[in-house]
């Protein structure tokens, strides 16, 4: 398929609103009479509560009120759960345990709120936050894995008697009888770990009561505005259509912003009604390292069986998985980790078991990458191991085992998030490996310069690892295209923005179909009042989901332009063409009517019309895939570390991938380096860190490192490929956590080779220069 | 994350903001560049009750030569000015080599050099640099003054030999003898992170090339920045060699006892030290051949 | 009530008078008492680099900083530089070079660079990686910003010729 528009790098419009400091972000909202509100958080992770005593804070000066969980009352509730139990997988434990607004009787977690302070100010409510009198019981904090689950463990929950919050089996093929024939046997347990989605924006929420006209405004920078006016309406007992929903720009969702039904979203509705006021709240850095969700750590216990010329036979994964206090979010992530093990290769046997574990930390939603990371880590790691082993090149051990482009639709036996078989449509997997590889010449380096190099006493060391990437699940999304009469044409979504460049993906898909130019399409996501279905923006969906759409709806006003234009040209429709903004006859251009007459005609105000006409040029779509649809790819890396201080420095960094149908390769380009960069954070950065009592030793900037420009390779070097998607009409699939997905797996494989002279096997993540010594000396 | 409520005054003159200081006692809190003590604030870990800012008091901002041939720096002088400045990069070329990796230029347009003395940060910089260079400290109140050697004004972490109602006036260095060389480095995750260890090295050699004097001082590996005198002793009277400064290295490693934290454990500081030392005494020797 | 104190504070030009509690940050006097939201906070802690403005003509962290702080000095943000009609050419730049996604730490790079090429008009490609490694983007993995600010040291040297 052929596209003039679509595929096109083309500059985005929603560039000049932010370049310009125009743009509209949640914290810019300003409504006359707003009032603030702050959050008294717990210091403890895991703690009884006895007593809170508001009265002091109330009486401050500047507070309009303060509420702590029984001053909700009957409003007070848990949940709801974001995502159900998967219950489509046989056998599958799940201990539904989900998150309350606000703490009632117990803490559970070191950042849960306590209590809501509303102010004329956030100072002043902030100050009033030091008013409250809290007496909580301490107790002692789950925080170890494998501890949670011994019989003496103190309970997150009480009433559930364990700390188990879910136990899921799958296998495809049978592992066991794997094993038994193959000639090696390879055990390894790995312990990963990933942390904050670190978005430059933190989270917020404003909610606007008008008692006189019964009606509720709320903006936020959620990532699913949807299903949060839906639920925010419902709590309330009011009708959906009196909840509007806006999220307006939005600085960086990666994950977190999914989640909702958390404090603000639940309790500052309720909390506006009573008032009669409007209220903002904005989380601080420290809130959003606290409380608002991020991801964790897994211990997988894994095993592979090969035969001695590297064919595998099978594998085997059982690992831990933390899902914190509470299991809102489901079992996405940890599914996301056993659909995306034994990734680009063809294993007949595989087996994983997840076993997710409440402890007193801060809930686990996805963050870019969702779970995938770990898989791909877990694999890639044992991939290299197996290949030392076995005395096989890494890369020829890939290649011998990779699905290949013959196998597709290629049926992986693993349900995944989406609750339906994992099967990977399309793709070329040996080739995306083969080009990773070409271009960061892998021969030329492991033959010449890395010998070379290391005599000199560089520590150089090369990884290349593969993975593939889960995205454009289901349930749908949907659109609606519309031409105005003055020829302006607006498309409108239910899901939201964070930077990815919808207002111009968005505008190609629709200016493709109707002929007009990018500049001139106008894109609105993420609010009810324009658009009420749709899911929402996660495991990089919004292109393809949205996106097929938005070209079907698109589609469908191009041939009710095309037949209206065809009456009134008296012209057949085959002979008719789009463009410039008008529909003309394709060989006498002369002969032509604008889409905006078009649009007049097609919306007459008198008179009478055809009983089974729509008005106007509009029309709306839906898509829903089968399932998802598997990008893949390869990550060659060159690193060195200083054989003294073991900084790490990233010399060379090669991307080859494939996600189909591109619709904008200047904007995919951005996504796999911005993926990258939080890989690499990842990989040697980032990381929450907890002491025994469940306390976050780094909530702030200074101690949670962010990568920045000089932590990133010389150049990003990107090569692409394009297998397009069976699944939709544009063969398109979802990019943006295909960076993040393998970096890690890719930074631990060429720290493991630049260090081969010292024997060190790594098998964590994240690394930092001080544990690398650590490992060295270990080995010393 | 705001501020808890503050008093605040905004003196124009050294002698103003020495009598309300006075009046303020405990209460009053110098406001200097604010990089460290305004991030303290926002998170409320700091929450003094009232804050003198010295931003006005033009007299505090300068550079100038001392008559003994060193250098007198005002306590309010930028570290981006400090950065810049071409006595600074002649006479004191350790803090010259020093204050790029203090953090990041936004920071340094607006924090002070005396700040960031006064903040006493065991991490910090400028701490190790006026121990190393045998800096003066000019500490005043309404009606005193005092000197006090750099040796004698780190007290602690975060607690610098200043009392409620005094103030750090002035940083006098000492004019650098003839052979001297001088080398900073320091570890850190990312450019411009807080050292994970940083060291700063004074070597004076004699007319024969021996060394007549050596001082290294640590940062970020105690309470205080610290010398590590025995390991310094061990390169008087020798020429420099690679085996002497390993074994000074090896020496300097064991006069510390640092602490562990998220980034860095203690064993691991032990062993930058060492490279450290190493790497500075390699290069301060080299420039101090060179004529200093 | 607290103590409000009488600033005088020029923002990109225009002299503004305003009465404020000395603890009100820069940053917020900037983007709520001015309405001037072009400024973005994101950590209230100097790191990120997000509210980074200009402060007699250097850049600074905003949220470093109180409003009283700024009595009788020169503010410049992200809105001196062009509106959305009319880019500043390192606007351009960054649009031409996909130099942003979500544009939340834009105005930070904006303001750091303006300073940057003032002082440094032919920086190299590490000069800029460099120079621009206080202020976190968490979309871009810097790769298009560096481009972009090659781009806008072209292209205002080509308006210096012109």
């Amino acid at each position: 398929m052929s596209y003039k528009i679509i595929g096109q790098r083309i500059t985005r419009n929603e560039d000049a609103q932010l370049l310009s400091g125009s743009a509209l972000f949640l914290d810019d909202v300003h409504l006359p009479g707003m009032l603030h509100a702050a959050f008294l958080r717990s210091d403890y992770a895991h703690a009884r509560i006895k007593s809170i005593d508001t009265s002091a804070a109330k009486q401050r000066s500047g507070v309009v009120a303060v509420y702590t969980a029984e001053d909700f009352g009957d409003y007070w509730h848990v949940g709801p759960l974001q995502v159900p139990p998967p219950l489509a997988i046989a056998g599958a434990k799940f201990n539904a345990r989900p998150l309350p607004p606000i703490a009632k009787d117990k803490v559970r977690f070191s950042g849960e709120p306590l209590a809501v302070v509303i102010a004329e100010s956030r100072y002043i409510a902030e100050d009033a936050l030091a008013d409250i009198i809290v007496d909580l019981e301490p107790l002692p904090a789950v925080t170890d894995l494998e501890k949670a689950l011994q019989p003496e463990s103190p309970l997150v929950h009480d009433d559930l008697g364990t700390n188990l919050a879910a136990d899921v089996q799958q296998e495809h093929g049978n592992y066991a009888e794997a094993a038994a024939k193959a000639d090696v046997i390879i055990k390894r347990r790995f312990y990963i770990d990933r942390g904050a989605s670190g978005a430059m924006e933190n989270r917020g929420f404003i909610v606007d009561w008008d008692e006189k006209t019964q009606t509720m405004t709320c903006w936020s920078n959620c990532q699913a505005p949807i299903p949060l006016r839906n639920t925010i309406a419902a709590n309330l007992g009011l009708a959906a259509s009196q909840v509007r929903l806006i999220t307006p720009f939005v600085g960086g969702g990666f994950g977190p912003k999914i989640m909702t039904s958390q404090a603000d979203d639940v309790l500052l509705p309720w909390i506006s009604m009573k008032l009669k006021r409007p209220i903002k709240w904005v989380e601080d850095r420290r809130e959003n390292f606290l409380a608002t969700t991020s991801e964790r750590d897994q211990i997988h216990d894994v095993e592979i069986a090969l035969t001695k010329d590297g064919r595998i036979l099978g594998l085997k994964d059982v690992f831990y998985h933390n899902t914190g206090a509470y299991d809102p979010y489901g079992m996405t992530v940890p599914l996301n980790t056993q659909t995306h093990t034994t990734g680009s290769y063809d294993i007949p046997n595989f087996y994983t078991r997840v076993i997710m574990v409440f402890t007193n930390k801060m809930v686990v939603t996805p963050v870019r990458g969702a779970g995938r990371m770990y898989g791909v880590y877990v694999m890639e790691r044992m991939m290299d191991i197996a290949a030392k082993e076995l005395n096989i090149d890494p890369v020829e051990l890939r290649l011998k085992n990779m699905i290949q482009p013959n196998q597709y639709p290629y049926k992986t036996g693993i349900i995944g998030q989406d609750f339906v078989e994992n099967v990977l449509d399309s793709g070329n997997y040996p080739a995306t490996l083969k080009k990773a590889v070409e271009i960061i010449g892998y021969e030329k380096f492991i033959k010449e310069e890395q010998p070379r190099l290391r005599a000199e006493g560089k520590k150089v060391g090369i990884g290349v690892v593969c993975f593939v990437e889960g995205t454009a699940v289901g349930p749908y999304e949907g659109a609606r295209v519309n031409v105005d009469g003055s020829g302006k044409v607006t498309v409108v979504t239910g899901i939201s923005t964070q930077g990815q460049g919808h207002f111009t993906s968005f505008a190609q898909l629709a200016a493709e179909q109707l002929g007009v130019s990018v500049r001139d399409v106008r894109v609105i996501t993420g609010d009810t009042g324009h658009f009420h279905w749709g899911a929402g923006t996660f495991a990089s969906r919004g292109a393809t989901v949205a996106g097929n759409a938005i070209y079907s709806a698109a589609t469908k006003v191009r041939n009710k332009a095309l037949q209206l234009a065809s009456s009134i040209l008296e012209a057949p429709v085959e002979e008719l063409e789009l463009a410039d903004g008008v529909v003309r006859i394709a060989d006498v251009p002369s002969k032509f009517i604008t889409l905006g007459e078009l649009a007049m005609r097609a919306n007459p105000t008198r008179g009478t019309i055809d009983p089974n006409m729509e008005p106007g040029l509009e029309a709306t779509a839906f898509y829903g895939p089968p399932h998802g649809a598997t990008g893949q790819g390869a990550v060659a890396m060159i690193v060195e570390v200083d054989p003294e201080t073991y900084l790490v420095k990233i010399k060379r960094f090669v991307i080859a991938h494939d996600c189909g149908t591109v619709i904008n390769p200047l904007i995919l380009d951005g996504q796999i380096m911005g993926g990258v960069s939080m890989g690499i954070g990842n990989a040697f950065y980032e990381r929450m860190v907890y002491d025994e009592n469940g306390q976050l030793l780094n909530a702030s900037l200074m101690d949670y490192l962010l990568p920045v420009s000089t932590d990133m390779p010389p150049k990003m070097e990107l090569a692409h490929f394009s297998t397009p998607s069976p699944l939709n009409q544009l063969g398109a699939k979802g990019i943006g956590e295909a960076g993040a997905i393998p970096t890690p797996a890719a930074f631990a494989s060429a720290v493991e080779n630049a260090l081969k002279d010292e024997g060190v096997e790594i098998l964590e993540s994240p690394l930092d220069p001080c544990r690398l010594w650590q490992l060295v000396q270990q080995k010393q | 994350m705001k501020p808890a409520p503050f008093d605040y005054y905004a003196p124009t003159s050294l002698e103003e903001a020495l009598d309300t200081l006075a009046q303020l006692g405990y209460d009053g809190k110098v406001l200097a560049g604010g990089q460290s003590l305004v991030a303290a604030m926002n998170f409320r870990m700091a929450q003094p009750a009232a804050l003198v800012d010295l931003n006005n008091v033009s007299e505090l901002f300068y550079i100038k030569p001392a008559a003994d041939g060193g250098l007198l720096i005002g306590t309010m002088t930028r570290s981006s000015t400090v950065e810049h400045d071409p006595l600074i990069e002649k006479k004191a070329p350790l803090i010259h080599e020093a204050m790029p990796n203090v953090a990041h230029p936004q920071i340094r347009n607006r924090g002070t050099f005396g700040g960031a003395v006064a903040h006493a940060d065991p991490a910090g910089q400028a701490p190790g640099l006026v121990l190393a260079l045998q800096a003066k400290l000019l500490v005043k109140s309404k009606n005193a003054e005092r000197w006090v050697a750099a040796e004698d004004f780190f007290m602690g972490p975060f607690s610098p030999a200043v009392e409620p109602g005094e103030m750090l006036v002035e940083i006098a260095l000492p004019p650098l003898p003839p052979r001297t060389g001088t080398c900073y480095q320091h570890v850190a995750r990312q450019k411009g992170a807080t050292s994970l260890v940083g060291c700063s090295t004074v070597v004076t050699l004699d007319e024969k090339g021996a060394c007549k004097a050596a001082t290294m001082v640590l940062s970020a590996v105690g309470e205080t920045p610290l010398a590590v005198p025995q390991a310094a002793q061990l390169l008087i009277g020798q020429k420099p060699s690679e085996e002497g400064i390993r074994a000074a290295a090896e020496q300097a490693a064991k006069e510390i006892d640092p602490g562990s934290d998220i980034h860095a454990t203690a064993e691991y500081r032990r062993h930058l030290a060492k490279v450290l030392v190493q790497h500075t005494l390699k290069v301060a020797f080299a420039r101090a051949a060179q004529g200093g | 009530m607290s103590k409000l104190y009488p600033i005088k504070v020029n923002v990109n030009g225009t002299i503004y008078e305003r009465n404020v509690d000395a603890r009100m940050m820069l940053s917020d006097f900037i983007r709520h008492e001015l309405g001037l939201t072009g400024t973005h906070v994101g950590c209230e802690h100097g790191v990120c680099g997000a509210c980074t403005v200009l402060f007699d003509g250097k850049p600074v962290r905003s949220c470093l900083m109180f409003a009283v702080q700024a009595n009788n000095h020169e503010v410049r943000t992200v809105e001196s530089l062009g509106d959305k009609d009319h880019l500043h050419p390192i606007q351009e730049a960054f649009h031409e070079k996909h130099g942003l996604q979500c544009g939340f730490c834009t105005p930070g790079f904006l303001m750091t660079v303006t300073a940057f090429l003032e002082e440094n008009p032919h920086p190299s490609r590490e000069e800029i990686r460099e120079a621009i490694s206080g202020n976190i983007c968490r979309c871009t993995g810097y790769e298009f910003i560096i481009d972009s600010v090659e781009l806008a040291a072209q292209k205002l040297a080509a308006a210096e010729k012109a």
